[in-house]
């Protein structure tokens, strides 16, 4: 009785191929896709309630500067404040996806996407400096840390990142701009100090950069440690010692592959710390970015340039914790994909 | 032998007996960690501090923190203003002093209004599971999807920078941890026997999610709690920092650093003082957080 | 003996040292493995037969450390080697398997990749050699559709399965001395005797010498030639299996072979030896075992017995020994 060798191992093949990890991988992907649209609707329509909530109007100019009512009527016309509510959520949704996000209100003429795309560059510098450093730092921190663990450099390297951790970023940035800037000028007669005003590709980077990243780095640091220990106790550890592999090996192979999968899924809340960090960071250095003018934004009540930022960040960070799902996901075999 | 002791009642208070031996089995291990107990008592003068310092200006042993001396701006330290003036002629010292009851205050009614809305949608969301479980979170993840800051500044610019709506705004932003930490517990103590037995002796939901899931959740709470109030403060000064904050003339280390920051080039310990304490107080609420959770659950490893 | 052993440990020492005190896991422990011999070395949990095998190696992890004795393998002293002589040598001239083979493999690595990273560490096969020997290797270890199987991650495979490729593993640079740490225990009986078959069949053709750890008794007979019997980190009976089994002479052995239940004679209860493992900090004084011991005399608790050649090739640690404390005692049904 033939038994169909070929036939038989063909419909394993597909059977495989069809139950395999990349089909399920793609479904995931589509599922964790849809998903971000209701989150980023409904970020979007709280904000809009939130900013509509808002006591008086945004022409409001304190006593005795009040503009006429002429005046403020045809901007209201022009912002299309005249319509009701819910026409003028409808609107916002269809511009938003257009990527049109309305005039400034403090800029008359500037639309809120291109004073947006101005602030852009320096913020991404800010934030891609900071991301190039927290993550090697952090992960050779605590790889460091936990090898050599309870020894001196352990200690000194956990005091860092729980000094880090806690003193709040701006509190950083201050106390450095006070020893490391003024301090420094002071003390050198104005040879050898940094600066802390404005950003570019130079030393003006170094103190922001600095002060955004303690904590991230402090996060990744523990985060590794914590890993690596809790991999380094692992049976496979001394099968890989027991087969005559090298150090390089066990620890660069078989210990980081594994104690680094979690230290991906900090990434997400990473880059979410390091644009709201962001806000703080450029208002203390006088960085023109995206997060120093949402804080003008908001003291002078510029709505759409509040909703603006609101939503890109949210949408952003939404998106980047998407792409750390996935990471993790594809490089963890043992993940069920449900 | 007495039989009154025969007839127990029928939820045994047997999980009294285990929490009194876990609290005092807990201060034993918490007080053997000498960064906790540093922190506690940080955070112990602190909230003296804030109690004693109108007392102490009432006695003229400080200076009042409102008021002004147009004269003498920004003077250096001297032995009646040991931190000297600050932009407005002020007494820098005791505005520091005075500070900590903004950022205590913050911390401890933030905390309460998280733990507040935290609590109820994580027990009810953990007790209940299914349907109210899923819808509730994703009524928190919709809600986790806002960078908290840009919230925060959001709701303080809509409804105005009065102490009121700070309060109301960073508690509003920051109860999903607490939330979710609270529903993972609780899901996983459902399924514990003594709820099981409870609920086979027909206890309302109310009767066992106080007494026996409340208490053991406490631990973890607390230490939540105590690093959610850090945070809380480190928000506060934030805020005040970016102008949105308490508004003048009541001292906030936030709005200290934020008046200290424009004279920072010549005076820079007008920003520097403020930002130390802060500093301080973070670092001592951390060793206490760490300390509690240390001795609260000695599972956890560091 | 004209042909010398292929492997020779002599008063081999292993402590930890712990703040609790010293734990002398290894206590002077000598024995030797021929070329293509199968040797069993048996007791409980804590007996110190792993930290041997570790020692042997130079695996013992902190806070453990060799201290003492020496380890010969085809001439060469193990224990003086240097880091890149050790490297060298663990994998390829010695193997070691361990007993849980879901956590004793990478999760995160193909089961072929970790095969084949043990060829290509040692040098003697290049990368495309390597890699054409993996599926042969699978083969050997009777893992079915080996071809598909290289390409799967560890916790796709069965515990038998998992089991039987890391023997394949430890196969790879064909060493001389396979080294088995409890390979059958996290298993089901099925395919424990599966496992114990395929060493066997890997023993007879390849050539390869076996250790087989383990405190199953019931698996040593159908596998090994000899046997020794460590207790308190010391040796306490060594012999070749039917003596051992037929004639136990140490009263730990044969309490061992006892408590394993039989069919063929019906026992009401189970017999377990009464008592625990000697705590190894602060050991009992003469024979280790003696708290435990129904045969002891007064000399047992004052003076540690040496190893004793009861027999030709049957050594026993004991005053008593079975031969006379049978005679003593009227024999049980």
């Amino acid at each position: 009785m033939p038994t169909g060798g070929r036939p038989i191992g063909g419909a394993f093949l597909l059977f495989r191929v069809l139950r395999g990890r990349p089909a399920r991988l793609g479904i995931f992907v589509l599922r964790r896709v849809l998903w971000m649209v209701p989150v980023v609707f409904f970020v979007i329509l709280i904000t809009f309630v939130l900013a509509h909530l808002a006591p008086g109007s945004p022409w409001d100019r304190g006593a005795g500067r009040q503009l006429s009512a002429a005046v403020i009527h045809n901007r209201n016309v022009t912002y299309g404040l005249d319509k009701p509510y819910w026409q003028q959520f409808l609107v916002y949704i269809w511009n938003v996806a257009h990527l049109n996000f309305g005039l400034s209100f403090q800029f008359q003429d500037q639309s809120v996407s291109g004073l947006l795309l101005a602030g852009w560059p320096y913020t991404l510098t800010l934030g891609l400096t900071a991301f190039c450093l927290i993550v090697p730092v952090g992960i050779l921190l605590g790889v460091v840390a936990a090898l050599r663990q309870n020894s001196k450099v352990d200690y000194i390297a956990t005091a860092f990142a729980t000094l880090g951790a806690t003193i709040p970023n701006f509190v950083i940035a201050i106390l450095l701009i006070i020893v490391l800037g003024v301090g420094a000028r002071n003390a050198t007669g104005g040879n050898l100090w940094l600066p802390f005003s404005g950003i570019g590709l130079d030393s003006r980077l170094i103190l922001p950069v600095i002060a955004i990243s303690a904590l991230p780095i402090a996060y990744v640091a523990r985060l590794t440690r914590a890993s690596t220990l809790e991999i380094l106790r692992q049976e496979y550890v001394r099968t890989a010692w027991a087969k005559g592999l090298p150090e390089r090996l066990v620890i660069g192979r078989h210990v980081l592959l594994n104690a680094l999968i979690p230290v991906i899924t900090a990434l997400g809340p990473i880059f979410a710390f390091l644009l709201t960090g962001s806000v703080i960071i450029e208002t203390v250095f006088s960085i023109p970015g995206i997060g120093s003018t949402f804080v003008t934004a908001v003291n002078a009540r510029d709505y759409p340039m509040i909703l603006a930022t609101t939503i890109l960040f949210s949408f952003v960070i939404a998106a980047v914790n998407l792409v750390v799902d996935i990471l993790y996901v594809v490089i963890d075999p043992r993940v069920r994909l449900s | 032998m007495s039989t009154s002791a025969a007839l127990l009642p029928i939820e045994a208070d047997l999980d009294a007996i285990e929490q009194v031996g876990l609290w005092k089995d807990a201060w034993t291990r918490f007080r053997r960690n000498r960064l906790a107990i540093i922190g506690g008592t940080v955070v112990l003068l602190l909230v003296l501090d804030a109690f004693l310092a109108p007392v102490l200006e009432a006695a003229h042993l400080i200076a009042n923190p409102l008021k002004q001396d147009p004269v003498n701006l920004y003077a250096s330290a001297s032995w009646s203003h040991p931190m000297g003036l600050d932009a407005l002629g002020r007494d820098l010292m005791s505005r520091l002093m005075f500070g900590a009851q903004i950022s205590l205050t913050i911390g401890v009614l933030v905390q309460g209004i998280i733990v507040l809305i935290g609590l109820s949608i994580g027990l009810t969301a953990g007790y209940f599971g299914g349907k109210i479980d899923n819808l509730l979170m994703r009524f928190t993840d919709v809600w986790f999807a806002f960078p908290d800051l840009l919230f925060v500044l959001v709701l303080v610019s809509v409804f105005g920078a009065s102490e009121l709506s700070i309060f109301a705004a960073i508690g509003l932003v920051n109860w999903v941890n607490l939330a979710r930490i609270v529903r993972g517990l609780t899901l996983s103590l459902r399924e514990r026997e003594f709820v099981e037995a409870a609920r086979a002796v027909g206890s309302s939901p109310l009767r066992i999610i106080s007494r026996h899931i409340f208490p053991n959740i406490l631990g973890p709470v607390i230490v939540t709690i105590t690093f959610g109030i850090p945070q809380a403060i480190f928000t506060e000064a934030v805020l005040s920092y970016l102008g949105v904050g308490i508004p003048p003339p009541t001292p906030s280390w936030g709005t200290m650093i934020h008046d200290g920051y424009e004279a920072i080039n010549y005076a820079p310990m007008q920003a520097g003082w403020p930002a130390i304490a802060i500093a301080i107080t973070m670092l001592a609420f951390t060793f206490l957080g760490d300390g509690l959770r240390d001795a609260l659950d000695p599972r956890m490893r560091k | 003996m004209s042909t010398e052993p292929l492997l020779r440990v002599e008063d081999l020492e292993s402590h930890f040292f712990t703040s609790a005190g010293v734990v002398r896991a290894v206590d002077k422990v000598s024995f030797h493995v021929d070329a293509g011999e199968t040797v069993a070395i048996v007791g409980e949990s804590g007996c110190g037969k792993t930290v041997t095998a570790l020692s042997i190696l130079s695996l013992v992890p902190d806070p453990g450390k060799v201290v003492g004795g020496q380890v010969w393998f085809r001439g060469r002293d193990v224990l003086g080697m240097n880091r890149h002589e050790i490297q060298d040598f663990r994998g390829s001239e010695v193997a070691m398997i361990f007993q849980d083979p879901m956590t004793s493999l990478n999760p995160v690595l193909k089961i072929g990749f970790q095969i084949k990273e043990t060829m290509t560490a040692h040098h003697r096969f290049d990368r495309s050699q390597a890699a054409a020997r993996v599926v042969p290797l699978l083969n050997k270890v009777r893992i079915p559709e080996a071809a598909w199987r290289a390409r799967d991650f560890p916790h796709q495979f069965s515990g038998g399965m998992r089991q039987r490729a890391m023997i394949a593993m430890g196969l790879a640079n064909e060493p001389a001395l396979l080294i088995a740490d409890e390979p059958t225990t996290s298993l089901d009986v099925t395919v424990q005797a599966q496992i114990i078959e395929l060493l066997r069949d890997i023993n007879r053709d390849l050539g390869t010498a076996v250790i087989l750890i383990t405190h199953n008794l019931a698996i040593v007979a159908s596998l090994c030639s000899r046997v020794i019997v460590m207790y308190g980190g010391r040796v306490v009976e060594s012999g070749s299996t039917t003596q051992i089994f037929e004639h136990p002479q140490h009263p730990y052995t044969w309490s061992l072979l006892q408590s394993i239940p039989r069919l063929d004679q019906p026992r009401d209860q189970l017999l377990t030896i009464a008592g625990l493992p000697p705590d190894l900090r602060r050991p009992p004084s003469g024979c280790l075992f003696h708290p435990r011991c129904r045969f002891r005399v007064e000399r047992c608790l004052k003076e540690e017995p040496p190893l004793v050649e009861v027999s030709p090739g049957h050594w026993a640690r004991c005053w008593v020994t079975m031969k006379k404390a049978l005679a003593d005692e009227p024999t049980r049904g």
